[in-house]
């Protein structure tokens, strides 16, 4: 049986995605819409593209304005984010993945974090709260 | 979640589509975080930012016929008629900044164009339940006064602005204003710059828990707005304590309501100046001045026209400020001063806006860490450095 883990949902939607484990949390403004990498030179994913991941992040960082407007952009590029994993989840960051209909789930079991590696393929059902590793 | 019959008429779409979405994101957001129920608010400001994202919201809302029912005040986006003075503006942000002023004047908004609405215009009150988006914004009123408002979004806080209404979850709570850690400030907190690295350096100390700050006498409301969007900048804090001086924190026992702090911390003059290193680019020859992230107020305007008076800058500065200061700068001579000098002043208008394109590539200098941390998206680097200190520096052309 493969392995499953439970969550809670902010915002809905159900995705496959392999997994991006990022240790900072995320600007999405400072993410290049045209390649999908992060700019900003201090975060642990420099340089890496999250487009069509599934990024597992502790925290949004960034104004009221910049979360929604970097995941728009993302988005009509078509290099957002598959599916967002967070642990503290700010209205900010909660509200943007609403109105984007970007999937978003938090309180992910405390195991999901030590077993599972980068680049593992599972399915994010944030509508029923269930991470499903493939 | 329980909601009113209002409520569920507006989630039903009896108010029209534009009511409908912004009551069901507000319910989505209420599911998020597990509330009860909605709760009115008496005041919103919305984080205007004709960006992409902002303006495509806002007009989905128009040709929804929504209306606000609590009207916000709103952030700047830039004054066009202004920039054409100084600039040439495309054309396409030209359609942008009026399409967006089109939007947000239907939905019913006040059309302050101000990120500062805590020091004019949108003053809540002790305990007030309101909306605010804006990063300088949502501590400022949650700490200095006392008001209660969730870190919202711009669009969270515009769906409260139609609505009227907003979940009861997080900082509307008492009991989750607690303070957390208690953070020993050893530093000299001798001018306002030291609060700007101050908050932007915190973050790192206390990660998400919210700080009470002891150590600190007297912070003027500068120090104050610098201290709010530094929190909210370098980390998401939009709720602190000062000892002694803010609201909910006149004693230990108030600050912490009666728990003990989860840790302590201190932060000293060494961490703030290491922290001022790893922001700030090198020093050096700079291209042009910038001020106003957030809007400056008047006393940082007449400092700044006190240094310039009767001398010529070697490299341009712009001062960003609400429509009210920029007229007072006309009454009190300040415009004048600072023209003479070659220095501008403009309403309305944020950092974050295509207006500044002809600085792009180019090396500024400003005293605020949000206001460089933004414009890595558009190409602008920046020196950090006091008020006082970057102006003479504008008065040579070097740092």
């Amino acid at each position: 049986m493969s392995k499953e883990y439970k969550c809670h949902k902010i915002s809905g939607g159900k995705v496959k995605g392999e997994l991006l484990f990022s240790k900072d949390g995320l600007c999405f403004y400072l993410i290049d819409p045209k390649t999908g990498e992060v700019i900003e030179k201090e975060h642990c994913l420099y340089k890496q593209s999250i487009a069509n991941k599934i990024l597992v992040f502790p925290y949004g960082k960034g104004s009221s304005v910049v979360q929604a407007d970097g995941m728009y952009q993302l988005k009509m590029t078509s290099m957002n984010p598959a599916g967002m994993i967070v642990i503290n989840a700010d209205t900010t960051l909660a509200a943007s993945a609403i109105i984007l209909d970007a999937p978003m789930v938090n309180k992910m079991d405390s195991t999901f974090y030590d077993d599972l590696p980068n680049g593992t393929m599972v399915e994010l059902d944030a509508d029923n709260g269930l991470l499903t590793v493939l | 979640m329980y909601l009113t019959d209002e409520e569920q008429k507006m989630l039903n779409g009896d108010y029209g589509e534009g009511t409908q979405l912004a009551m069901k994101i507000l319910a989505a957001i209420g599911e998020a975080y597990d509330a009860p129920k909605m709760v009115p608010v008496s005041r919103t400001h919305v984080a205007l930012s004709n960006q992409e994202a902002d303006l495509w919201f806002a007009e989905k809302l128009v040709n929804g016929g929504a209306k606000c029912r609590v009207r916000p005040t709103v952030n700047p986006s830039f004054n066009l008629e202004q920039f054409q003075q100084i600039t040439t503006i495309d054309k396409e942000d030209e359609e942008t900044v009026k399409r967006t002023h089109a939007a947000y004047n239907k939905l019913g908004a006040i059309m302050t164009y101000n990120c500062t609405p805590y020091l004019e215009k949108n003053i809540p009150y002790f305990g007030e339940v309101i909306s605010f988006s804006e990063s300088s914004a949502t501590p400022f009123v949650n700490s200095v006064y006392g008001a209660r408002t969730n870190r919202e979004s711009a669009q969270s806080a515009l769906c409260s602005a139609i609505t009227g209404v907003t979940p009861y979850y997080g900082f509307l709570l008492k009991e989750n204003r607690a303070g957390q850690v208690l953070v020993h400030v050893e530093a000299d907190m001798d001018d306002d710059f030291a609060y700007q690295m101050l908050g932007y350096f915190a973050p790192q100390k206390i990660g998400f828990d919210i700080p009470v700050f002891e150590g600190i006498h007297n912070p003027s409301k500068e120090a104050l707005m610098n201290l709010g969007a530094q929190l909210n900048t370098g980390g998401n804090v939009a709720l602190y304590h000062i000892l002694g001086f803010t609201p909910e924190a006149l004693t230990m026992e108030d600050a912490f309501q009666g728990k003990k702090p989860t840790k302590e911390v201190t932060i000293t003059n060494a961490d703030l100046k290491a922290m001022r290193e790893e922001i700030s680019d090198a020093s050096g020859k700079i291209d042009f001045a910038l001020y106003g992230c957030p809007h400056l107020t008047i006393d940082q305007i007449s400092t700044i026209a006190d240094l310039v008076n009767g001398k010529k800058l070697a490299v341009p500065l712009f001062i960003m400020t609400s429509s009210l200061t920029r007229s007072l700068t006309k009454k009190m001579g300040y415009m004048d001063i600072i023209r003479a000098a070659g220095g501008e002043i403009v309403e309305d208008t944020c950092m974050d806006q295509p207006c500044w394109k002809f600085l792009y590539g180019k090396k500024g200098i400003t005293d605020s860490p949000k206001c460089a941390y933004y414009t890595k998206r558009r190409d602008m680097q920046f020196v950090i450095a006091p008020l006082k200190d970057s102006v003479l520096a504008a008065l040579k052309g070097e740092y």
